[in-house]
């Protein structure tokens, strides 16, 4: 056991900055952070949108709300590897190369959206009719109410979402390797699997590990502190 | 600020702030099926400063007259009319802005979880664009105002029902609409705190002046507080009126619900007459009923009642158990002799059969 230990402490790799873990660590954080920051700028207007669209009395609306639904659905169903090879001409486009942390932040993006979007819909319609029939009654506009109540009111649901999504974002940046993003999955394959380095493999797990226990963490933190409503325990 | 002014004027010409004109609505049947009326033609006048009470069933349609009244629902046809303006006429902003002339205030106050007490009551402001140290001054009036002194800094989810309650009125009564309508303001709260909102309300009424109208299935809340009522069934009014007449009408549907008759004794060797007197001139009293009784040389003793004083005036439902004093059975021709000589004075009277 000992020995296995020291073995694997002696491994140059573990303990090198350049391609060590602690540098793909790094890799995963900033994927993740930038791919998040995309996401929710695009995901919550998009959710908001699901949300108001669902129901209309125009059958404009209903249908925009169809098309919408539908996009979602389909980039929803798309197994995240296939999403990646099937993005490369577009992210080569906008990145000009189709490899790299920004390449498959781009990837990343397009399939945290539409999940974070869905997610954000559901946040939005616990919240109860009464409330935002309420605020209505006190005359605001649409814009109004999306603002003053269903943002504010939905928050810690909201805050749960992008913790929720943020952790499958971690789980995809693993898989981005395949476009050698860089990061702890690729580490984990290309060192650790494909080297025949078990214990790259093994400490890239724990460290991913760790920094989904910590997420977690602060998600649940944040939306405690933002969280007014009644504890029914 | 120019337009709070003129429809001022408007409403000192017209004595009315709410006015209803063959008020319909109809929804189509989910299923395709006959379409459902809610509103069949509501003629409704409500006159400023007092307190109207609209009751009903739950599916007699009050919630599609809050709906109407405020312009979230659009009616089949006829007018909706607040503070001289048609609500039903109007579109978006304008209408957002005519809303602002009806406070309201919810079962269940529908506060916002996000905001605390002394955001909520601000809230109609915001809305309304009202500069920040405006809306700070008047939040501070209106916590006063509402006796929640203290409790400002607190969410909703820190205050007690009757607390919430509070900061849903003081946010009806922000924007200074000219009605505050309140749908079933206390149906979810226990006695006591009824009294002390219903205090709080009667109070506004006479500090402010403010037109007020609630909509309940509790009679208690209607003979506590209400100056008219109106009874809507199924769509339509069946009576309206001043709170007085309508309760001393003993020919009408509402006298009944708002003075209800405990059950009736069982097991009584007597003959047992109920006797509803209000609006009778001769019949005044329970007393005057008994002294009728005697004058037919029966003996006749209260066995269930329900006699209130409203506006200074008894009016009762009572049930009384009449016994010859001879012991011989009330003969038929006695009875109807004796319940026709009350029905002639405007007492409702009638044989209780088992």
């Amino acid at each position: 056991m000992m020995e296995t230990l020291q073995e694997w402490l002696a491994n140059p790799l573990l303990v090198s900055w350049e391609g060590g873990p602690w540098e793909a660590t790094l890799v995963t954080l900033y994927m993740t952070a930038v791919t998040m920051a995309l996401t929710v700028l695009l995901g919550l207007p998009l959710g908001v949108a699901l949300y108001e669209t669902d129901d209309s009395a125009s059958p404009v609306v209903r249908r925009i709300n169809q098309v919408t639904g539908f996009v979602v659905n389909v980039l929803r169903s798309f197994p995240f590897f296939i999403l990646i090879i099937a993005l490369i001409p577009i992210t080569a486009a906008i990145t000009g190369r189709s490899t790299g942390p920004n390449a498959a932040m781009i990837a990343l993006t397009i399939a945290a959206v539409p999940f974070a979007a869905r997610l954000f819909e559901l946040n939005l319609r616990e919240i109860p009719a009464g409330k935002i029939e309420a605020v209505r009654m006190m005359g605001a506009s649409r814009w109004q109410v999306i603002r003053q109540v269903l943002i504010p009111e939905a928050l810690p649901g909201i805050i749960g979402s992008i913790t929720t999504t943020t952790i499958a974002v971690i789980g995809y940046t693993a898989m981005a390797g395949s476009v050698n993003a860089g990061g702890l999955g690729q580490l984990a394959y290309n060192r650790g699997y494909t080297g025949y380095q078990t214990e790259i493999i093994i400490v890239t797990v724990i460290l991913l590990i760790i920094i989904v226990i910590l997420v977690q963490l602060m998600g649940d933190r944040l939306s405690r502190a933002v969280d007014h409503r009644a504890r029914t325990t | 600020m120019n337009d709070r002014f003129s429809a001022g004027e408007a409403r000192c010409l017209n004595p009315r702030v709410i006015t209803l004109d063959g008020l319909t609505k109809v929804f189509p049947a989910p299923g395709g099926g006959d379409p459902v009326v809610a509103l069949d033609g509501i003629d409704l006048h409500l006159e400023p400063g007092r307190v109207h009470g609209i009751v009903g069933r739950s599916g007699a349609g009050k919630s599609t007259l809050i709906r109407c009244l405020t312009g979230l629902e659009k009616p089949s046809s006829g007018r909706v009319e607040v503070d001289g303006t048609d609500v039903a006429a109007l579109e978006g902003a304008a209408l957002r802005a005519a809303r602002r002339n009806i406070g309201m205030v919810f079962q269940h106050a529908n506060l916002l979880d996000s905001r605390t007490a002394a955001q909520n009551i601000a809230h109609p402001l915001e809305i309304a664009g009202v500069p920040r140290a405006r809306r700070e001054q008047r939040v501070a009036e209106l916590v006063e105002l509402v006796g929640l002194t203290g409790r400002e800094h607190n969410h909703p989810a820190q205050l007690s029902g009757g607390q919430i309650q509070r900061v849903g009125i003081a946010r009806g009564l922000a924007a200074e609409p000219k009605v505050l309508l309140c749908d079933e303001p206390t149906s979810a709260l226990d006695g006591s705190t009824t009294r002390q909102i219903l205090s709080l309300i009667k109070d506004l009424r006479e500090r402010l002046g403010i037109t007020v109208v609630i909509i309940t299935h509790e009679m208690g809340v209607v003979r506590e507080i209400c100056d008219t009522v109106t009874l809507l069934q199924e769509g339509r009014i069946t009576q309206s009126g001043d709170l007085l007449d309508v309760a001393a009408d003993p020919h009408g549907p509402l006298s009944s619900e708002l003075i209800p008759l405990p059950p009736a004794p069982t097991g009584i060797d007597a003959l047992v007459v109920n006797c509803d007197y209000g609006d009778s001139e001769r019949f005044r009293t329970t007393d005057d009923l008994i002294a009728l009784a005697e004058s037919y040389e029966a003996e006749a003793t209260l066995v269930a009642g329900t006699i209130e004083t409203i506006g200074g005036r008894q009016v009762g439902r009572v049930q009384l158990a009449l016994r010859n004093r001879s012991g011989v059975a009330i003969s038929r021709e006695g009875l109807d002799a004796f319940l026709g000589e009350l029905e002639a004075a405007g007492v409702v009277a009638a044989e209780v059969t088992a």
